[in-house]
């Protein structure tokens, strides 16, 4: 599918109140585009939940219930039990797609909880984490979704820790659908959404989303740090089904050899987060440490694609 | 159908007559045995219900919204920890205007871990715009649930109603009850037609930010739902009786007020003690008489103003306390009456955690506060330190020097 192809009708309005250049807005166009009318929306505690406008009026045109910050799994499980129960009493002829719309602080820390419980209760929904990678709506402090040596406000030196993983944490539940998206790949990124809303059970999309405040570029290079995320290796794009990662756009073609994995340090040198690793000297140390994970994974990804083509079908999962 | 069961029991078969359809809790004793018995009714008797066995008390309220928000009737329940656990979603539930109900089994808070009855789980969740509704018997239990739908439903009020009953009193006992028909049920409760819903034709939004232009109307409307409610409760009570049977009191319940001149008042199974506390002061020549309350949210502004007033004393039973302050339900009392009584009013605070409050206490109390032999208006009356509850000076002291401590 091209981007011409997308369908026309826009279910995220126009006027919204989200910051110039916000990748949580140009997510939920995309997102809403795939999905379509027939769709029950559930907003959790996020920058969303603010960007969608205040009452009485609201740039969400599905119907949309804003929910507290822990209860993105538990919510739609709530949701689609009714939906359930709705079928079967013949209100509805078809199960309408619910569609959870959380950040990582409500993904990756506080809501964990919740979303875990619904993934292994096998409920029937969409769970999607924009990942702006740190508390945006709070002012950009740091999360379990915030990369290492990144600047936060209570991060000041940079970020300590390296981030989780939580669409492997996810992979893990043996749910039928997880996928990573980018907003410089959105036809890919359509076209999971799609694949998603034709399988039943809990599916999870994570969406990354460089937040031009939260992570100091100018508002123009939202997808510019997107693309730059994934050539450089520090964002992956991938589909887990029935037991198989499949590496899709620009992350499949770095595997496959048909692209050069890029310096991380053309990535991390667009962002003020990630100036103190350069200025006022730069730090060997740090750079070199993300450089080397990132190019430990993508040479461990490439030589088993290599392998698998001479030896044997095996499957690793991607390494962080 | 005559039924002996435990409370628990009973208030799944109320959920089962009131047709719910989503029911979503999480196991805490002493409320398990609810939604043990719902999801029996689920898997061998064809109740029509969708059962989520949610991963906590949080998930459990976020799941019943979610459904309620569906346009479904929807019901947990839950005690002590869990009730504080849920808090917040508490507040959720009552500001996004939905009807639900829950029952609340009335569970001390740890530590130290404590799984008998007092008021203190609930009473902290009295400010959450919820409708608070407390069970003094089985078949309260049972009728009350069913009530408790229909006055949530009812679109003046639209409102979640939290049932509270005491932990193992009544949640464990067996008591006798009668269990209505279905058909008589049926049409006590109409089939729930929501007042507003996540609907794909009528796509809103709802629960996003609100400025100060609106914030304080949309807190003005809960107010305003919870005043509705008062009407609507008596009128609930009262239609219970005529179509279905059994009465239980609509915002109070009283007991030998006709002639009195003396009143306790009560929440809960503690109320049924304080009857025959009512008869053995009357044999001891003290017109005395008993009202329960039964709606402590809405609260019984009017009822007790009328009851309470021409009293020549009051005594107020508290199974929970305010720190700092009192019992909660005696200030609320002594408000209420405030300007239009000067007769004195007591305080017991007792039955926490379980303990168990006799009549003789409440007699002995009474007849020393009629004799004006109370040092407080509020008091304590069956605490009793002893040397484990105590520490002592010099063991401290040898503590101190051992961690060295200064």
């Amino acid at each position: 599918m091209k981007l011409r192809d997308f369908p026309e009708e826009e279910l995220f309005l126009q006027g919204s109140a989200a910051c110039q250049g916000c990748p949580g807005s140009a997510a939920l166009r995309v997102a809403f585009k795939a999905l379509g009318r027939d769709t029950i929306l559930a907003v959790i505690a996020s920058c969303t939940s603010v960007f969608q406008s205040p009452f009485p009026v609201s740039a969400l045109d599905l119907p949309t219930i804003n929910m507290a910050f822990a209860t993105g799994g538990a919510v739609a499980s709530g949701i689609t039990s009714a939906a359930d129960r709705l079928v079967k009493r013949g209100v509805f002829k078809e199960k309408p797609t619910i569609l959870v719309w959380a950040g990582d602080g409500g993904t990756y820390d506080i809501g964990i909880q919740a979303l875990s419980g619904a993934a292994e209760r096998s409920t029937d929904f969409i769970y999607v984490c924009y990942n702006n990678e740190a508390y945006s709506n709070t002012g950009t402090q740091r999360s379990g979704a915030t990369p290492y040596a990144a600047w936060t406000t209570n991060t000041v030196k940079g970020k300590e820790e390296w981030r989780k993983d939580i669409p492997q944490i996810m992979i893990a539940h043996g749910i039928p659908y997880v996928a990573t998206a980018s907003l410089a790949y959105p036809t890919d990124m359509y076209r999971k959404f799609a694949r998603a809303k034709e399988i039943k059970g809990t599916r999870y999309i994570e969406i990354q989303a460089p937040c031009p405040p939260g992570w100091k570029f100018p508002s123009s290079h939202t997808i510019k740090v997107s693309r730059l995320a994934v050539q450089t290796g520090m964002w992956m794009l991938y589909e887990h089904e029935q037991g198989r990662t499949t590496y899709t756009a620009g992350t499949q073609r770095i595997i496959q050899g048909q692209s050069k994995l890029v310096p991380v340090e053309e990535y991390l040198q667009l962002q003020g987060r990630f100036r103190h690793l350069f200025s006022p000297e730069r730090d060997e140390v740090r750079i070199a440490e993300i450089q080397g994970r990132l190019s430990h994974i993508f040479e461990t990804l490439q030589f088993t694609h290599k392998m698998k083509e001479h030896i044997m079908d095996i499957e690793l999962a991607p390494p962080r | 159908m005559r039924l002996v069961d435990t409370g628990n029991h009973v208030a799944a078969h109320a959920v089962r007559l009131a047709r719910v359809e989503v029911v979503s809790a999480y196991p805490i004793t002493p409320q398990t045995q609810i939604i043990e018995e719902i999801s029996r009714f689920v898997s061998e008797e064809g109740m029509e219900c969708e059962y989520i066995p949610v991963e906590s008390e949080h998930s459990a309220m976020a799941a019943v919204i979610g459904a309620a928000a569906m346009g479904v009737r929807a019901f947990s329940a839950t005690s002590s920890h869990g009730l504080a656990y849920m808090h917040e979603l508490l507040h959720w539930a009552a500001g996004i205007r939905l009807p639900m109900v829950m029952v609340n089994v009335n569970r001390a808070i740890g530590p130290g871990w404590n799984i008998w009855c007092d008021h203190q789980d609930s009473l902290a969740a009295r400010d959450t715009g919820w409708i608070q509704l407390y069970c003094a018997s089985h078949q309260e239990v049972l009728d009350t649930v069913i009530q408790a739908f229909r006055i949530s439903e009812d679109p003046k009020v639209i409102l979640p109603v939290m049932v509270c009953y005491d932990a193992i009193v009544i949640s464990h006992n067996y008591m006798q009850v009668e269990v209505p028909d279905q058909e008589a049920v049926d049409r006590f409760l109409p089939p729930f037609r929501s007042l507003w819903k996540l609907d794909l034709d009528y796509p809103l939004t709802h629960g996003s930010v609100i400025y100060p232009d609106d914030y304080e109307e949309v807190r003005y409307s809960i107010f305003q739902g919870l005043e509705n409610a008062r009407k609507v409760i008596k009128s609930a009570a009262e239609e219970y009786k005529k179509t279905v049977g059994g009465y239980h009191g609509a915002l109070v319940d009283t007991y030998g007020m006709k002639d009195a001149e003396y009143a306790l008042v009560a929440m809960g199974s503690i109320a049924s003690e304080a009857r025959v506390a009512v008869d053995e002061l009357r044999s001891k020549g003290y017109p005395c008489g008993l009202v329960r309350v039964r709606s402590y949210r809405p609260f019984p502004i009017e009822e007790l103003r009328e009851l309470l007033s021409p009293m020549r004393a009051v005594m107020v039973l508290d199974r929970g306390v305010s720190f700092g302050l009192e019992g909660a339900l005696y200030s609320e009392v002594k408000a209420v009456i405030y300007g239009r009584s000067s007769a004195p009013v007591y305080n017991l605070i007792t039955g926490l955690g379980g303990r168990d409050v006799t009549y003789g206490l409440i007699v002995e109390n009474m007849e020393a506060a009629l004799k004006g032999k109370l040092e407080t208006e509020s008091r304590w009356p069956s605490v009793r330190l002893n040397e484990h509850h105590l520490v002592s000076k010099r063991g401290l002291e040898e503590y101190w020097k051992k961690e060295g401590v200064r």
